[in-house]
This record gives C-alpha cells, sequence and structure tokens, in this order.
C-alpha cells in the first residue's frame, strides 16, 4: 500500500499536531516561532477535522476464491 | 511374500498402519459401557463399550480421566473420544480414549467439549495472548459471507461511526461442509493484504449452521492471526471455538464492527482538545512575554533621566538639610562658649569695680577716658560712670 490510508494522513497529521502542542507546552521559544507554530496547530487541526468532516467509507473486495460463494444465503 | 514376519513385527506393523490412519487417530465412537473401572493405585481406567453387535475395549489415562467431571459407569449410553491402536500384549485393539461424555449431550456437543478443552490446554485461548485493538485502525478485513446481512450490518454501522476506515471484505462461505476451508482461505488472505484488524463474522443460526466456527483448523487459523481479531458469530447466546481464540469476542457481527473502530465524534473531540492546549500554551507564552515586557518597562522607568534628575535634587536637598544641621550645630556650639567667654569676661569688666565704688571719667564731647588731670581744661564737661549710671559734671579748675 504505497498511498496513504485516510486514517494514515489522518494519523500523520495528528501526531504533528501533539508535536506542535508539545512544543508549545514545552515553552521558553522565542516569540515568532511560537506564533509560527501555533498557526501551524491551527492549520494541522483543521485539516484534522477537514479529514474527519470529508471521510468516505472505502470499501474493496477480496475475489472469492472459493467456488460456489454466490450459493452462501 | 516368502518370509514369515515373527508375532511382534506383526504387531509393530499393525500398530503403525492403525498410528497412520487419520480417520482412527481422532475419532468419536458411541455406544454403552459394560464395563468401567477406575485403578486406585495407577489412576488410569479401563472400559469396554458394546452395542448390539460388537464389542470395543478402551483405556483411558490417569491424565485424561482426572479431567472427567463425574466418572462414567457401566449401563451409560456415551461418546468417547481418542484413537484406535493396538494393545501388542494382548493383541487387542483398543480405544485410547482422551474423552467420554454422555451420549444424550449429543454429537456435536462432545466435540465441542472436546475441541475445547483441547485447544485450551495448548494455549490457544491463553488471556496473555489476547492482544489490545488498534485504537484506530487504518484497514478492516470482513470476513463474512458476501452477501450476508451481517456484512451489511457491519459496513453500515462501519459507515456511520468512522467512515476514515478502509474496508476490505475476504468473502467465504460461512455453512456446509466446505465452509471450514472456505474461511481458513478467506482469512489467510485478508491476512496477506496489509489490514490492521479482522472481523471473522457471521449472522444467526442454528448450532449446526454454526458449526464451521467449531472447526479445530478455523480455530487454528483464528490463532494465526498477525494481527488482531475480534469474532462475532451468531447471537449474543452463541459462544463458539474461535470466540475463545480471538482477541475480542463480541456477541454480534455488529457490535464487533461496534467494538472495532471509535466514533468520529470522539476523534473530533480529541481534535478540539489538542487546538484548546494549542491555544493554552501559545496564550500563556504570550502571556509571559507581556510579564517579561512589563518588567522591561518597569526596568527602563527605572533609568528615565528626568526620574533621575528629580531622584537627585532630592538627594542634593537633602544633604542641604544635612549640611545645614550641622552648620546649626556649630553655631549653638559657639554661642555656648561665647557665654561662657561673657562670663568670665564680666567677672573682668569695669562693673564690678565702679560696684565697689570707683568711678570711670571720660571726656563728655569725645568720650575719651581721662586718667590725668591734665587731660581736661576747665570748664570741659565730665561724663562719670557710676554703678547704677552716669553723671554728668563741669571741670573747674585742676585740683591743688
Amino acid at each position: 500500500m504505497s498511498t496513504p490510508t485516510a486514517v494514515e494522513s489522518y494519523e500523520t497529521l495528528y501526531v504533528r499536531l501533539q508535536q506542535v502542542v508539545a512544543r508549545l507546552e514545552q515553552g521558553e521559544l522565542p516569540l515568532d516561532e511560537t506564533l509560527q507554530l501555533y498557526e501551524q496547530g491551527v492549520r494541522l487541526a483543521a485539516a484534522c477535522q477537514r479529514l474527519l468532516d470529508t471521510a468516505e467509507l472505502r470499501v474493496q473486495q477480496l475475489s472469492a476464491a472459493s467456488p460456489g460463494l454466490d450459493l452462501e444465503a | 511374500m516368502y518370509q514369515a514376519l515373527s508375532v511382534s513385527e506383526l504387531s509393530l506393523y499393525l500398530g503403525e498402519l492403525l498410528k497412520s490412519d487419520p480417520i482412527l487417530n481422532g475419532i468419536w465412537v458411541q455406544g454403552e459401557l459394560s464395563e468401567f473401572k477406575r485403578y486406585a493405585a495407577s489412576g488410569h481406567c479401563y472400559f469396554t463399550l458394546k452395542d448390539s453387535d460388537a464389542v470395543l475395549r478402551g483405556v483411558m489415562w490417569k491424565s485424561h480421566a482426572e479431567k472427567l467431571g463425574a466418572l462414567p459407569r457401566a449401563g451409560d449410553l456415551v461418546l468417547a473420544h481418542g484413537y484406535v491402536g493396538l494393545y501388542p500384549q494382548r493383541g487387542d485393539v483398543q480405544l485410547y480414549a482422551d474423552m467420554i461424555v454422555p451420549a444424550g449431550a449429543g454429537l456435536l456437543n462432545a466435540r465441542f467439549e472436546e475441541l475445547k478443552a483441547r485447544l485450551n490446554a495448548e494455549g490457544l485461548f491463553s488471556l496473555e495472548r489476547k492482544r489490545p485493538l488498534p485504537l484506530l485502525p487504518r484497514r478492516i478485513a470482513l470476513v463474512t459471507g458476501p452477501q450476508s446481512a451481517a456484512l451489511q450490518d457491519m459496513l453500515t454501522i462501519l459507515a456511520r461511526r468512522c467512515p476514515l476506515v478502509e474496508v476490505l471484505i475476504a468473502p467465504c462461505l460461512v455453512q456446509g461442509e466446505r465452509a471450514p476451508d472456505s474461511i481458513v482461505e478467506a482469512l489467510y488472505a485478508a491476512y496477506s493484504s496489509g489490514v490492521d484488524l479482522v472481523i471473522l463474522a457471521r449472522g444467526g443460526g442454528s448450532i449446526e449452521d454454526l458449526w464451521a466456527f467449531n472447526d479445530e483448523a478455523v480455530a487454528r487459523a483464528v490463532f494465526a492471526s498477525p494481527v488482531p481479531i475480534i469474532t462475532g458469530v451468531g447471537h449474543e447466546t452463541d459462544t463458539t471455538i474461535v470466540d475463545y481464540v480471538a482477541d475480542l469476542r463480541a456477541p454480534t457481527p455488529s457490535a464487533a464492527a461496534e467494538l472495532a473502530v471509535p466514533e468520529l465524534a470522539d476523534l473530533a473531540a480529541i481534535i478540539g482538545e489538542a487546538r484548546a492546549r494549542l491555544n493554552a500554551a501559545t496564550a500563556a507564552s504570550l502571556g509571559l512575554r507581556r510579564e517579561q515586557l512589563a518588567e522591561a518597562a518597569r526596568s527602563v522607568e527605572r533609568h528615565d533621566p528626568v526620574r533621575r534628575l528629580g531622584r537627585d535634587r532630592q538627594q542634593i536637598d537633602d544633604l542641604a538639610r544635612r549640611v545645614e544641621r550641622s552648620v546649626a550645630g556649630s553655631t549653638q556650639l559657639r554661642r555656648a562658649t561665647l557665654t561662657g567667654l561673657a562670663a568670665r569676661l564680666g567677672a573682668l569688666s569695669p562693673q564690678a569695680t565702679l560696684a565697689r565704688g570707683y568711678a570711670v571719667v571720660r571726656r563728655a564731647a569725645d568720650g575719651q577716658v581721662l586718667t590725668s588731670p591734665g587731660q581736661a581744661t576747665p570748664p570741659d564737661r565730665l561724663r562719670i560712670t557710676l554703678r547704677d549710671g552716669d553723671l554728668l559734671a563741669e571741670t573747674v579748675a585742676p585740683a591743688e
């Protein structure tokens, strides 16, 4: 699976969001870095939310190797 | 064959023959116990099974006999499970039983209990082996009938709860003779397709309908799952062997889907919380900075030249006051000294002499003190100072 799944994209964003929050909570950053991180965090949170809002269940089916599957009730 | 076998050789051969037969190696036999004896010394049990036409001897070793609840008795109709082997010392073919259950409970039930006991002993149900489910699975395999209501229920629930996940349907037969093989195949297909969670499910049915989920090969295939696996087979009251093996047993397929994924609203709440922390941390950081700024402003104020001048002026005033005080102090001292001196001067002054009756005579015109009669020419006026005052006098003539 080379293309990330929706959950993988979500988790990537979420992990980055967590990192941003953690760095901010650590404090002692220059002002411009604080503001940059804040903006980055807001963007990441919005991207996560967007993924949640637009998610649609993706369904694939493996081909049935066993014959006679269609007969199953 | 021209070579004769010894009895032992033939027994050995027969023994191997029986052992190699797949049917005889795990077989259920139904019959009436005509005899059942347990030897106290060894703990082993010996019995005979019979029906109207045949008789079969059997033995059950202590290790298996210990697991029987109540010992069966002669006359019981039973199902016995075990393998068939040769007892060479007597030339008997006998059943080496590992389980004997009352036949009334039915063969399916007996098989269920036997398999359950065996797999449990092997550790397939071990609780330490149960793995936690992924908090948020990426791809879930649904191993179930492709046209089943169970599949539709699970898809509906997954789409409602957490449409973020991907679903892979691994279709299989879920009942009938070929179902076990089909399920095993679908499970392995699922395992090799990069999923991180598997749901093995089937809707409700009779015990015969669900039987494939009590199959040993299926149970072992579930045990072999490289990722956590949830079973949801039948209704709440149905428990199958795979339920014991799975990492998590759900009462129904729908429940399995519910347990598999978090709700989107919960994820949104987590994001909301992260945002709140983001805001709080930024606000705290800015607050700290504001504090530092205020501190810096106070520091600048302290060094403000105007305020400094004011402060200096005050200091100057202060100094001036101190100078004044010290000057005043020294003046007072001098005054005191002066008073002392005046007292001493008083003692020396002519006043004291005057008080004794002496007088000072001055020429009235110029105040010149006279010490000789020639210093006054009549009628020069003289001022005579006595103790209490002055007298004016006129000279008449120098006294003879």
